[in-house]
């Protein structure tokens, strides 16, 4: 899967996740960017992508996310 | 993981207009309660019912009325993270007709709350507590082999599941929900784990079996959640990288699921589990056409895989009917033909005897189970509808959305076990009179043809030999009380909700009037069919606090008896005065002139259409009913 098919797929989990239509992912985005990024939304946000993408994350892989651009990186790494 | 469970595969499919719905509730004007209850319906994931409750946080913060969804105030007592689970509870609590407020107080805090009088728990007055603690909030300590260590730490355990209950006991008038403890996967010495005492495994099934039999005498409600883990399987269950990350106790793909479970014991506690199983029967009774197979041709037989599913339908719907659950049939096909193997087949184990109502023609489904809910006196939200055709259960899902239409898979195998899943007929009580309860509706049935052949009505009742049972509240009949208080919607004039912990203080208070009230007739034993509570208002004057009656006694002039008992008690005490009220609500509009007809006197009528009335005691009382009078227990008879 190249990168815009993830930003893509992404973009939707997003809009689940924060029930939200308006964010635009870039690979800079963070959680201090959108409203209603806290720990927890981050650990549903997580939970659904693994689902979506059939992929496992490590604990220490979600720890060190900083960023969309990290997220997508890790992503194609798995996928 | 197994799908049925995490993707809850009874209920209907998200549809793809759910999002656009979920936006435009907002501006919708009036009551909400309806499409809430709609857009929960169907299998939401846990985002989907993140949303919803969102938007319904939302919805409630405007003032906009959830009606006609019942309000519950849920406490809920963790030892671990439960944020992402309270916005599924109060989605799937919609699901079942229940606008569910969570209190969640501070991460970790189960003592503190439960004990505290004027804890955040304590002082907000919850409906329910939920003790959702898993293992790990345990006070286990292993000790290998020693029986007597592991009792005390049993004990310990059930001890301090009892100061918990006692304190929030002690401060409000909660039912308190006890979850049993799903057990780790992890053994020290492996099979021997289960047998030696000490063993972590060995401790959890002990405390499990105590806090078990504990519920069952104490009147709490048991939500069995090792029973949940073990269904899906304990190690996926336990997710143990969400335990690390942020103490989530259980896997996040099982959070539908449980919340499916805890909303359905809510609604068992608000009277709402459904009451009548209506069958359809090609390819769901059996296997085949039997208006093309013939008698011959369906499969029905032990032996025969596609048999073996259906007689599985079968089984369920019997051991359903024994616990109390009526069953009918709504089929397309010709009535002789229908009930051909009923009476002919010999390996059908459902017989006629078992169906209360059959209805067999060729009419839309839809029509039929009205006429079913009519003939047994049901609502259609007391039923639920089994049929293996995609396109009848979408008919009776559009036209009659309050029937339960489980979604059944491909594979006859998992009919039963899907419909078992469902959860419909969940009880959190369990009285003896349950078990005879499919009986009394299909009595009824007989009695209602009686009705059509005796002449008058007069005759009739005293062509039944009544016998009327009048009681105080007491120990024995609570369940059954209780249970009646929860459940009545029809005939009820209050529809006021009580719980255990209620209903026994009003037993034990000498200055409040209860009465119990069993009959029977010549067709066997009603059991306990009506229930009033009287509070004093004033030195002479009593408010009928509550007065319900079981509809299945309909039409035999019960209420008369009733209020002439009542009468000759408050007399027994210089009572002058009764003053009682009728509250309407979607289902009691059958009792809206239960007072006047009794001889009250309406003194205010509010434009909520709430009516008051009052009845003098020097007044007419009602004249008597052919019956037999049996008075237990009355301390001044």
């Amino acid at each position: 899967m190249d990168e815009p098919q993830i930003f893509a797929r992404l973009t939707k989990i997003f809009e689940d996740v924060f029930d939200e239509d308006s964010i635009k992912l870039t690979p800079e985005l963070s959680a201090k960017d959108v409203d209603g990024w806290d720990s927890l939304t981050h650990i549903r946000l997580i939970l659904t992508i693994e689902k979506a993408f059939k992929i496992k994350f490590s604990t220490s892989e979600i720890g060190k996310l900083s960023n969309v651009g990290d997220l997508v990186a890790l992503i194609r790494l798995r996928s | 993981m197994n799908a049925l469970y995490t993707e809850l595969q009874w209920l209907p499919r998200v549809p793809q207009e759910f999002s656009a719905r979920l936006k435009a509730l907002g501006d919708l004007a009036g009551s909400l309660g309806s499409e809430v209850q709609a857009l929960a319906l169907p299998a939401l994931d846990l985002n989907q019912l993140t949303k919803l409750a969102k938007a319904m946080d939302k919805a409630r913060a405007e003032g906009k009325l959830l009606t006609p969804l019942t309000p519950f105030r849920l406490a809920v007592l963790s030892n671990s993270t439960i944020d992402l689970i309270v916005p599924a509870l109060v989605a799937s609590a919609a699901r079942h007709g229940i606008a569910l407020e969570v209190i969640q107080p501070t991460y970790d805090q189960v003592v503190q709350e439960a004990l505290t009088p004027d804890s955040k728990v304590n002082s907000s007055k919850p409906d329910a507590v939920l003790f959702a603690l898993d293992y790990r909030a345990l006070p286990l300590k292993p000790s290998l082999g020693d029986a007597e260590a592991s009792s005390a730490t049993v004990q310990g355990v059930i001890g301090y599941l009892h100061m918990l209950r006692d304190g929030i006991q002690s401060h409000t008038n909660a039912v308190c929900i006890f979850q049993t403890f799903a057990p780790p996967v992890e053994t020290l010495l492996g099979s021997l784990d289960r047998a030696l005492p000490g063993t972590l495994r060995s401790l959890i099934d002990g405390i499990n079996r105590e806090l078990t039999e504990f519920v069952l005498g104490s009147g709490d409600v048991l939500l069995d959640v090792a029973g949940l883990a073990e269904t899906v399987g304990l190690a996926d269950w336990h997710n143990l990288q969400l335990w690390n990350l942020g103490k989530f106790s259980f896997s996040d793909e099982l959070i539908p699921f449980y919340a499916d479970h805890v909303a359905r014991t809510l609604a068992a506690i608000r009277g709402k589990s459904r009451k009548a199983l209506i069958l359809d029967l090609d390819n769901t009774v059996w296997g085949g056409v039997i208006g093309d197979d013939g008698l011959e041709g369906i499969q029905i037989a032990q032996g025969d895989a596609r048999g073996e599913a259906h007689l599985a339908v079968q089984r369920l719907a019997l051991d359903l009917r024994q616990r109390g659950i009526v069953l009918a049939v709504c089929s397309k096909n010709t009535d002789e033909v229908a009930r051909e193997p009923f009476e002919k087949h010999p390996e059908m184990l459902l017989k006629l005897d078992h169906i209360a109502v059959f209805q067999a023609n060729w009419s839309d489904k839809a029509t039929n189970i009205q006429a079913i809910g009519e003939e047994l006196s049901l609502g259609l939200d007391a039923m639920v509808f089994l049929d293996d055709n995609p396109v009848e259960r979408g008919l009776v899902r559009k036209l009659l959305p309050q029937v339960a239409v489980p979604e059944l898979p491909e594979e006859p195998a998992y009919y039963a076990r899907t419909l078992a899943a469902g959860g419909y007929f969940e009880a959190t009580a369990f009285a003896m009179e349950d078990i005879k309860r499919a009986g009394f509706y299909q009595d009824n049935a007989k009695r209602a043809n009686l009705q059509k052949q005796v002449g008058g009505v007069a005759d009739y009742l005293a062509s039944l030999d009544m016998t009327i049972t009048f009681q105080p509240f007491d120990a024995t009949g609570r369940a059954r009380i209780v249970q009646l208080i929860n459940k009545s919607n029809q005939y009820n004039l209050t529809t006021r909700r009580y719980t255990n912990p209620e209903v026994a203080a009003a037993e034990a208070d000498p200055s409040v009037f209860t009465l119990q009230v069993r009959l029977s007739d010549v067709f066997g034993d009603n059991g306990m069919i009506s229930v009033i509570i009287c509070r004093p208002m004033q030195p002479d004057v009593w408010g009928i606090d509550t007065w319900l009656m079981s509809c299945r006694v309909l039409g035999r002039k019960v209420e008369q008896m009733v209020l002439r008992e009542i009468l000759r008690h408050a007399r027994a005490v210089g009572v002058q005065r009764l003053v009682a009220s009728y509250f309407p609500t979607d289902r009691n509009k059958l009792v809206v002139d239960h007072y006047g007809k009794l001889g009250f006197t309406k003194i205010l009528e509010e434009a909520s259409g709430a009516t008051h009335w009052e009845f003098s005691l020097d007044g007419t009382e009602p004249d008597p009913v052919p019956m037999n009078i049996i008075r237990i227990g009355f301390p001044n008879p």
